[in-house]
């Protein structure tokens, strides 16, 4: 599914953000990705979903190089990568069924299509009740939920959460894994960055510690760490 | 698909139309206001135009004779005129007909003039037409070398003004139209570039669900179209009435001035305008997205 070959990232400001990652990620896997901050946790996510380009190296998602890539294919390989964000990145003005149905009408579904997805996604991540709510009269669990539902409804093959748990107290924080864990048990791959120590180190999954831009630990049923 | 994603377009520009009625309002009035006065310097300076060439093809000048000269003379002379450079028409005015002209001129009053028939004081002349009326100048000076020649006269002085003031018009309002123009695309421009700016998140967005730049970009550039379009029209109506009245007004008033009336070109000169705020409109928007879009 995500395959890295010696991949470098130096932004602009000379600041070294990885240095020589290689790393393969299976479809179906479920990936945590472990570090400080500023470790480059954020610039892997960005790399996989062509935010950025690598200074160095090969980038492989879903069969394709994003360096060969051409600007006008990056729309559609994003509509494969689901992102859930720390911050919900929910538009505000939209309620909760205009948020999910925004990313149908991108991709060009019908009204009708719309109206039978949306609803249905809904039910799953337990939104049905709150259809018609704007962003900010949700709690935080339910504002990350309406995105984990934005994200999965084009059925993509990879999940990117940037400390999706990050804004959520440790109970909403279980209720979202579980979430997460269902539509990776459909055979959806979840790359997770996370400082969330206790949710790691519970769900026993393959964990990747960077460390100043390099992988320190690469380990199928790891921990957090192994200092604490 | 395509459908949906139109209607989606068609939605969106209206939603931020009305949620920004302010800045939708404000730059559709600039684009009236700018429209306006190009259409009008358009119209004016088409109309100078028109008035100049008429009295451009009026302008003839008149060859004063001396008393006395031959019939083999004249003859020549009249050669030696069509040959002077530019001059396309000669005529022959004896003094006897010159009289009869000026009798007539001189209508009921004409008794005055009795008497003279036996001793006519007018001379016998050649009027003369030149191709182009700037050329005028130089064959009078030639025309007044020429032997038997009294007196060379035409509109000295006038016809010059005339051509330096229509010059002047014409650059001065090409002038203020591009200027009109520039000033409209950058308003229009900021307007958009400001609610592009406001929703930057939202365009972030929809980058990260994997909308193309066209997508991102069809909503605002259809903005910027409605409002250089309907700012257009209504610039157009404004024109059109306020003109047709005019050409009116001037027809009772002024009949002996002779106003650009054709509706070809009436309308020529308003579709230009219509088009002129369709490519206001989407320029200032495509030009202020263009920014936003590299995410």
């Amino acid at each position: 599914m995500i395959q890295l070959y010696n991949v470098s990232k130096k932004y602009p400001n000379k600041v070294q953000a990885l240095n020589d990652i290689t790393l393969n990620i299976q479809k179906g896997e479920f990936v945590f990705l472990v570090g400080p901050s500023g470790a480059g946790k954020s610039t892997l996510t960005k790399l996989i979903c062509r935010e950025e380009l690598p200074s160095r190296g090969q980038v492989i998602v879903n069969g394709r190089s994003l360096l060969r890539m051409k600007n006008r294919e990056v729309p559609y390989l994003r509509r494969k990568i689901g992102m859930v964000y720390q911050d919900f990145r929910l538009i505000p003005n939209k309620t909760v069924f205009e948020n999910i149905a925004f990313a149908l009408e991108i991709i060009g579904a019908s009204h009708k299509e719309i109206k039978q997805v949306v609803p249905a996604v809904l039910r799953m991540v337990g939104m049905e009740t709150k259809i018609n709510m704007l962003p900010a009269q949700l709690s935080g669990g339910e504002q990350q939920r309406t995105a984990v539902a934005r994200a999965i409804v084009n059925n993509p093959v990879l999940i990117l959460a940037d400390e999706p748990t990050g804004n959520l107290d440790p109970d909403t924080s279980w209720e979202l894994m579980k979430l997460f864990m269902d539509i990776n048990r459909r055979g959806t791959t979840i790359l997770m960055s996370t400082h969330a120590w206790d949710i790691v180190d519970n769900m026993k999954k393959r964990v990747i510690q960077l460390d100043n831009g390099v992988i320190v630990r690469d380990e199928e049923g790891g921990v957090y760490s192994h200092d604490h | 698909m395509i459908i949906n994603t139109i209607i989606y377009y068609f939605r969106e520009a209206a939603t931020s139309l009305i949620r920004n009625a302010w800045l939708t309002v404000a730059s559709m009035g600039t684009i009236i206001i700018s429209l306006l006065i190009l259409g009008s310097s358009v119209l004016l300076v088409l109309n100078v135009r028109q008035i100049a060439s008429d009295l451009e093809s009026s302008l003839e000048i008149t060859v004063f004779l001396e008393d006395g000269l031959e019939q083999d003379r004249l003859d020549e002379l009249r050669e030696e005129i069509k040959f002077v450079p530019g001059v396309t028409v000669v005529n022959f005015v004896a003094k006897e007909q010159a009289l009869e002209d000026l009798e007539e001129s001189f209508g009921d009053k004409a008794e005055l003039l009795s008497g003279l028939e036996d001793n006519n004081p007018l001379p016998n002349s050649y009027t003369v037409k030149t191709r182009e009326a700037n050329l005028v100048p130089e064959a009078a000076r030639e025309l007044e070398k020429l032997e038997g020649v009294e007196q060379v006269r035409y509109g000295q002085g006038v016809v010059e003004k005339l051509l330096a003031l229509t010059h002047w018009v014409r650059i001065w309002g090409s002038l203020a139209l591009l200027v009109l123009g520039v000033a409209a695309v950058l308003l229009i421009a900021t307007t958009i570039r400001m609610s592009v700016f406001a929703r930057r998140r939202e365009i972030g967005i929809m980058k990260m669900l994997g909308a193309t730049n066209i997508f991102v970009r069809m909503p605002f550039m259809l903005e910027g179209m409605i409002i250089g379009l309907t700012g257009g029209l209504v610039a157009v109506l404004i024109i059109n009435f306020g003109y047709l009245s005019l050409l009116n007004k001037v027809m009772l008033a002024l009949p002996f001035i002779q106003l650009v009336d054709d509706p070809g070109n009436i309308y020529l000169v308003l579709g230009s305008l219509l088009g002129a705020g369709f490519v206001i409109g989407t320029l200032g928007s495509t030009i202020s997205l263009r920014r936003f879009l590299r995410v």
